[in-house]
């Protein structure tokens, strides 16, 4: 697949802060990538500098194997849905759409024509005069989008669209969000800190943190194989135990050795082991391979969520059976479900500047 | 008890605000009835007549002193609303510090006395002049002057608009292929809009209601209407300046409540908007 977009060591400093610290990363036609992380580790300073509105410290951008850093943004071949809307409050819903069109010179009824398809398809018909003070934060994100998509660019830059909606809402959205993208054939790069909606629309995640890309993979990549704690703590719950690496295949924590199936560790280095809740199984007192105390128990829907106590440990468990307060059981984890990870080294440290 | 004090003080209150307005407008209200007296004392009424207006009107100086205020209200507002918009969002996009400061700077002639305005402008257009070796006071400083002190004016009734401008818009309207002067004018100027009209409107009223500058940025053969009005008081007195006077308080009464009206709908209107 070509790289449509590629971000070659991209720093970027605010005034003596440093916001991106060296971004590779690269996006491939008709890709839908996701940048993920928790508030304030640089996405959207990211796709600003993308978009070109905002000039990087040091590296480059190349779209089509080009460099764009000096490409205005009103020539540069992608649009954006920004994080807080920003439709033009002087028009109402069908000129906010048509906007981009009108530019391009684009024949009225052509425009008019194009307007509807778009409305039709962010479910918004019968809204086209209705000024966009008076929508609701849903209905405005979605008339965002609509503005965004009806110009057809090559590249959409999505900073976190559905953020202002409900549940259920934000849901129906990502399944027309990716059916959107899938026909037509657009590329999307998507910002969230919303982890399942990151796997569940991403064909690649790339996982921020600090200003930084921790992991770049598929959505099933990076839940199986997280790289580090941050990322395996990030997507999904994790319980993370300090541990040691005995020797390949053999890992000791939380008091006890158990069968895995990494190797290539360095003999008795210390590693962080991270478990994901559901794959905790619960077996009674003796077949475990550790004895603790349920300490509570929280319904959640689908599954129970337990607490479970195995002195010096608290192990978070996911099951759809529910073993009561108090009860005291035996839990084990089989050998592929143990990751194992090197110590990852302080995050913090480069920001000392 | 207690609410019969609350009556009183409400009955206070009220005469006190009535007091004070019957001070400020009394003066104002004397001059505008003596403006229709059919004789020319100033102490008796005679019966209405509307011959002062009548010969005001035929006044050639003053005819040209109408024609001087007009003029220069309308081109110092178109002046100074472009500058000060323009001023405004320059100031706008400086960082925080050099906002502040120039900020304060900017609102300093709206509160500097009239009379400081005027001598130190004088003053400038006189060095200026001398160093030059030619020009000389006239139509020209006088506007010139008018457009200075309006600038801030429309500087802050621009700002606050700025403030609450969402700074995506324009990055939004370049990102679907504006260029910056189309997104400017069709998507930054219609929000800045009502704060350039309120700040038009008032440079207006300004440049209508200004003497002091007026006077000292001027030569005796150019007059405004303040200053023919001032000049004729000093030929003795005779109700036909009862008469400018008023034409002049009405001229600014009507833009102050227009201007005030405005605003009050904006509040509600941004209040809605919420
Ligand atoms: N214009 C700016 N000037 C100074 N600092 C900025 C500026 N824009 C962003 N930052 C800082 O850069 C960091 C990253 O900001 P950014 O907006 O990219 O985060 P984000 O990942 O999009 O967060 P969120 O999920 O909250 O939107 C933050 O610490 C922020 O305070
Ligand atoms: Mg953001």
């Amino acid at each position: 697949m070509p790289r449509l977009i590629e971000l070659v060591n991209i720093v970027k400093d605010f005034s003596q802060n440093r916001v991106l610290d060296n971004i590779n990363l690269y996006i491939n036609q008709n890709e839908f990538l996701t940048l993920l992380g928790p508030s304030g580790c640089g996405k959207t300073t990211t796709l600003r500098i993308i978009g070109g509105f905002e000039q990087p410290t040091g590296g480059d951008l190349l779209f089509n194997g080009e460099s764009i850093l000096h490409t205005p943004p009103h020539k540069r071949q992608l649009n954006t849905v920004f994080q807080r809307y920003a439709l033009f409050p002087n028009m109402n819903v069908a000129e906010n759409i048509a906007f981009g069109l009108k530019i391009k010179k684009v024949d009225r009824t052509s425009i008019k024509e194009k307007v509807q398809d778009m409305l039709k398809l962010v479910n918004l018909v019968g809204f086209e005069n209705r000024s966009v003070t008076s929508l609701s934060g849903g209905q405005q994100q979605r008339v965002a989008i609509a503005r965004a998509l009806v110009c057809k660019p090559e590249v959409l830059l999505l900073d976190e669209p559905l953020g202002a909606l409900d549940l259920k809402l934000r849901k129906e959205m990502q399944v027309e969000l990716k059916n959107m993208q899938q026909q037509l054939g657009i590329t999307f790069v998507y910002v969230t800190h919303d982890q399942e909606e990151a796997l569940t629309m991403s064909d690649t995640i790339a996982v921020m943190n600090e200003g930084r890309i921790l992991q770049i993979g598929t959505p099933e990549d990076i839940y199986n194989e997280p790289k580090s704690a941050f990322v395996a703590n990030f997507i999904g719950e994790s319980n993370i135990i300090p541990g040691t690496m005995l020797e390949d295949r053999r890992v000791s924590f939380a008091g006890t050795v158990f069968e895995c199936v990494d190797k290539g560790f360095e003999e008795d280095e210390p590693v962080d082991i991270v478990v994901r809740p559901e794959d905790v199984r619960i077996t009674s007192k003796d077949a475990g391979a550790l004895v603790g105390e349920v300490k509570h128990v929280t319904f959640k829907g689908v599954h129970y969520e337990m607490r479970i106590n195995t002195g010096g440990f608290t192990w978070k468990v996911q099951s759809t059976v529910q073993s009561p307060a108090g009860s005291i059981v035996g839990i084990t984890v089989a050998p592929d479900l143990i990751h194992v990870m090197q110590k990852s080294a302080p995050v913090r440290e480069v920001n000392a500047l | 008890m207690t609410s019969y004090n609350a009556n009183m003080m409400a009955v206070l209150k009220r005469l006190y605000m009535g007091l004070i307005l019957f001070f400020m407008y009394a003066p104002i209200a004397v001059l505008i009835i003596f403006s229709f007296n059919a004789s020319r004392s100033r102490g008796t009424w005679e019966g209405f007549t509307l011959d002062w207006y009548i010969r005001l009107l035929n006044d050639q100086h003053t005819q040209r002193a109408l024609r001087n205020t007009v003029l220069i209200a309308i081109f110092s507002t178109i002046f100074a609303t472009a500058i000060g918009t323009v001023a405004a969002i320059g100031i706008d996009k400086l960082k925080k510090r050099s906002r502040t400061a120039i900020m304060l700077v900017s609102r300093v002639p709206v509160m500097m006395p009239d009379v400081i305005i005027g001598i130190s402008l004088m003053m400038l257009f006189l060095f200026v002049f001398r160093t030059l070796g030619v020009g000389s006071l006239g139509f020209g400083t006088m506007l010139l002057a008018h457009v200075i002190f309006n600038v801030p004016y429309v500087i802050l009734s621009v700002t606050p608009k700025l403030r609450q401008l969402d700074p995506n818009l324009y990055e939004a309207a370049l990102d679907l292929g504006s260029n910056p002067l189309r997104a400017f004018v069709q998507v930054i100027l219609p929000e800045l809009w009502p704060g350039v009209v309120t700040g038009a409107m008032l440079a207006f009223t300004m440049s209508v209601d200004d003497f002091m500058v007026s006077f000292f940025t001027t030569s005796p053969g150019v007059q405004n209407l303040s200053i023919r009005i001032f000049s004729m008081t000093r030929r003795g007195v005779d109700p036909s300046i009862n008469a400018l006077s008023t034409i002049i308080f009405v001229v600014v009464m009507i833009m102050l409540i227009l201007i005030n009206r405005r605003d009050r709908r904006l509040i509600h209107k941004n209040a809605e908007d919420d």
